[in-house]
């Protein structure tokens, strides 16, 4: 055979049916599932802290912090995912200088932006200031100008003034929510507003990825708040483990009825893709779809949820159950994006065919980077947990 | 009472500032010169498009030498065709006649490449065979003329 058509037949044997020439290539990634499955956490972290925050769950008050330098630590790393699958990191910045409002990929460095610098840092800022002009005063050497570089300058600690941190951070959560929801809730408009996909296309999609977040940060934060508690040697409070498991129970219940809803949806109106996507979901998606993301992911932490929220059981047991439903939720997270991102370029749009995807290892679009990706923020928290340690912070008297 | 501001907030808003006016400078300094020229695009990536080599010359080019085997294909199912799908970029053999420079497809998979029999493929758009059928053996052009398919040789 003609080299010329050699690459053509390698990749085409891969595929059924009929597809169009240019779906033989899946052009979105691995390092494209990681992307919404970091901000997801981000979100849902976030949002943990607020509700401690806002509605005043005295309870939660140990993973405040925690939830908040989480958030942080992943934000910090939520772009890079984009910017290695798309291979030009030296160009990254453009997005940000000649934005183009019609263009809703464009607008996400400022969604990003506005997350990180208005609400996240200010957020951390306000909430640490204190104890940094305190930690600054205590220290020796370079720490202590490190703190102080920290603190802008601004070494007030009247009780007025400290005050106003307070009324501060306060407003920036209230801001903060809206902000997190956008965040989120855009990352899951990207893909509901591609008409041309039915797997993607429902206006529901950036509903459920809100929704999913939570159910993935207040896992993520569980599972945070036992490893930090166990390192530190100190006992793991149950009471706040029983208050962020009804939460989660909650949410994924509400996440599961979005979901379900969506298919619903689906199935009923059963539109001339359905075809397709009925095949598509038994076939190609079974595992990743029934399996990881509904029995693993949902209904065995649901029914693990129900146990927990009735009957109280010996103290180990509980905790380990937790640990577990954690683990699981986030694998169940992990593959709802897996499903939507990979999912919805394994069928043809001809509604004719299927395409298919082998994941690769090395190189700056493969499995190797995604898991760096998101083995680095857990790094980056550790620092910030050592930089800006909740356990150390300066008491604040109670009231606002 | 005196308004009370509270120090933090002028330090923050002067962080701040200064921020978005490094941003500023920074975007004065890397937005390309002919951005926005034409479109909301760098006008000289126009330039730069038309640096790359040309590969592919048109069919309309072929014909200036190969005139009857467009007489052929013209009259038969091959029509809508182009050269350049089946003999691969000619742009370099339109340049030199060499007859190096330019692809002369043969085997049975490569007919097979667009007649092979493929359920996703409609009948009516593409008729299909066999190829573990239709004279297993022979190649397609001892009997096709690939120009001119319905013309059968011996
Ligand atoms: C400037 C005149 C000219 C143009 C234009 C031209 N060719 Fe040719 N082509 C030739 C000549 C001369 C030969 C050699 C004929 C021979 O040696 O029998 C040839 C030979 C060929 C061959 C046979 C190669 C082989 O291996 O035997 C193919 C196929 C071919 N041309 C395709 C094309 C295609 C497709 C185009 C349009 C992209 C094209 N030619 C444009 C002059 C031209
Ligand atoms: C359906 C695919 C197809 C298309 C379209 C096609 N060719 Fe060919 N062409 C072939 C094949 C296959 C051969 C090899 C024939 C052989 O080896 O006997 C060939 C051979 C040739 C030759 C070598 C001389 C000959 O007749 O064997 C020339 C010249 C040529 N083609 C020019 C053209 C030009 C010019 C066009 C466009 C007007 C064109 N071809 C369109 C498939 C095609
Ligand atoms: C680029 C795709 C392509 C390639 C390669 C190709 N064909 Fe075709 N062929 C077509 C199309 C399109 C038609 C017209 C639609 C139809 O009637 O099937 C056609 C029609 C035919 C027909 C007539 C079918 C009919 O129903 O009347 C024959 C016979 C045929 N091709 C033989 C060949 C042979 C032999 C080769 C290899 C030299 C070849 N084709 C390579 C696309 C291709
Ligand atoms: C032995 C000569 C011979 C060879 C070799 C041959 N064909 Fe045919 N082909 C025919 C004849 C005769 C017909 C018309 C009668 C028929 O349908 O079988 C035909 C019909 C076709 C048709 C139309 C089918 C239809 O149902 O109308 C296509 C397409 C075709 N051939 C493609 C090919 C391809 C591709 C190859 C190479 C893999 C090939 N042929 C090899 C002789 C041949």
């Amino acid at each position: 055979m003609d080299p010329h058509y050699q690459h053509l037949y390698d990749i085409l044997a891969h595929s059924q049916g009929y597809i169009f020439p240019n779906e033989i290539e899946l052009q979105w990634g691995i390092l494209i599932v990681v992307y919404p499955f970091i901000t997801g956490l981000v979100a849902g972290a976030f949002i943990l802290a607020s509700l401690e925050r806002v509605f005043k769950v005295r309870i939660l008050q140990p993973t405040y912090q925690i939830a908040l330098l989480t958030a942080l630590s992943f934000l910090l790393v939520a772009t890079m995912p984009l910017i290695s699958h798309l291979s030009q990191p030296q160009r990254a910045y453009e997005i940000m200088i000649t934005p183009h409002s019609s263009s809703a990929m464009a607008i996400f460095g400022f969604v990003y932006l506005w997350y990180l610098m208005v609400v996240l840092l200010l957020e951390i800022w306000f909430d640490y200031r204190h104890s940094m002009v305190v930690w600054a005063n205590e220290k020796k050497g370079i720490m202590k100008w490190v703190y102080r570089i920290l603190t802008l300058g601004v070494s007030d600690i009247s009780p007025r003034t400290v005050r106003w941190d307070r009324k501060m951070g306060y407003i920036i959560t209230v801001v903060g929510i809206p902000s997190a929801f956008i965040l989120h809730g855009y990352v899951g408009f990207i893909f509901g507003s591609i008409k041309a996909n039915p797997w993607w296309s429902t206006p529901l999609m950036p509903i459920i990825f809100l929704f999913s977040a939570m159910v993935s940060g207040i896992a993520l934060v569980m599972i945070v708040y036992m490893v930090i508690t166990y390192f530190r040697k100190k006992v793991i409070d149950l009471d706040v483990l029983d208050s962020i498991g009804k939460y989660l129970f909650f949410v994924l219940i509400l996440d599961f009825t979005l979901e379900g809803l969506d298919q619903i949806h689906r199935i009923y109106v059963a539109e001339e893709s359905f075809e397709i996507i009925k095949l598509l979901v038994s076939g190609k998606l079974y595992l990743t779809l029934f399996i990881a993301q509904g029995l693993v992911g949902t209904i065995i932490p649901l029914i693990t949820l129900v146990f927990l929220q009735f009957y109280k059981h010996k103290i180990r047991v509980r905790k380990t159950m937790y640990f577990i439903v954690s683990i699981l939720v986030l694998i169940g997270v992990y593959s709802m994006r897996w499903n939507v991102v990979i999912g919805g370029q394994l069928f043809s749009k001809s509604f004719s065919g299927f395409t298919s995807f082998k994941v690769g290892l090395i190189g700056l679009d493969g499995t190797l980077m995604a898991a760096f990706w998101l083995i680095l923020p857990i790094g980056i928290l550790a620092f910030l947990l050592w930089l800006l340690p909740p356990w150390r912070m300066v008491k604040e008297e109670e009231e606002i | 009472m005196k308004f009370y501001v509270p120090p933090q907030i002028p330090r923050l808003a002067l962080a701040f500032a200064i921020f978005i006016t490094l941003f500023l400078v920074l975007r004065h300094f890397l937005v390309p010169d002919t951005f926005g020229k034409y479109g909301h695009y760098r006008a000289a990536s126009l330039i730069d498009n038309a640096q790359p080599e040309i590969h592919y010359a048109g069919q309309q080019a072929c014909f200036k030498c190969h005139q009857d085997i467009e007489d052929k294909k013209a009259q038969d199912v091959h029509s809508e065709i182009h050269c350049e799908t089946c003999h691969g970029p000619g742009e370099k053999h339109v340049v030199s006649s060499k007859v190096e420079d330019i692809l002369k497809p043969s085997g049975r998979e490569f007919c097979g490449s667009c007649h092979i029999i493929n359920a996703g493929k409609q009948k009516s758009a593409i008729n299909q065979i066999d190829l573990n059928k239709h004279n297993v053996g022979k190649n397609c052009i001892e009997c096709h003329n690939p120009h001119q398919p319905w013309e059968m040789k011996k």
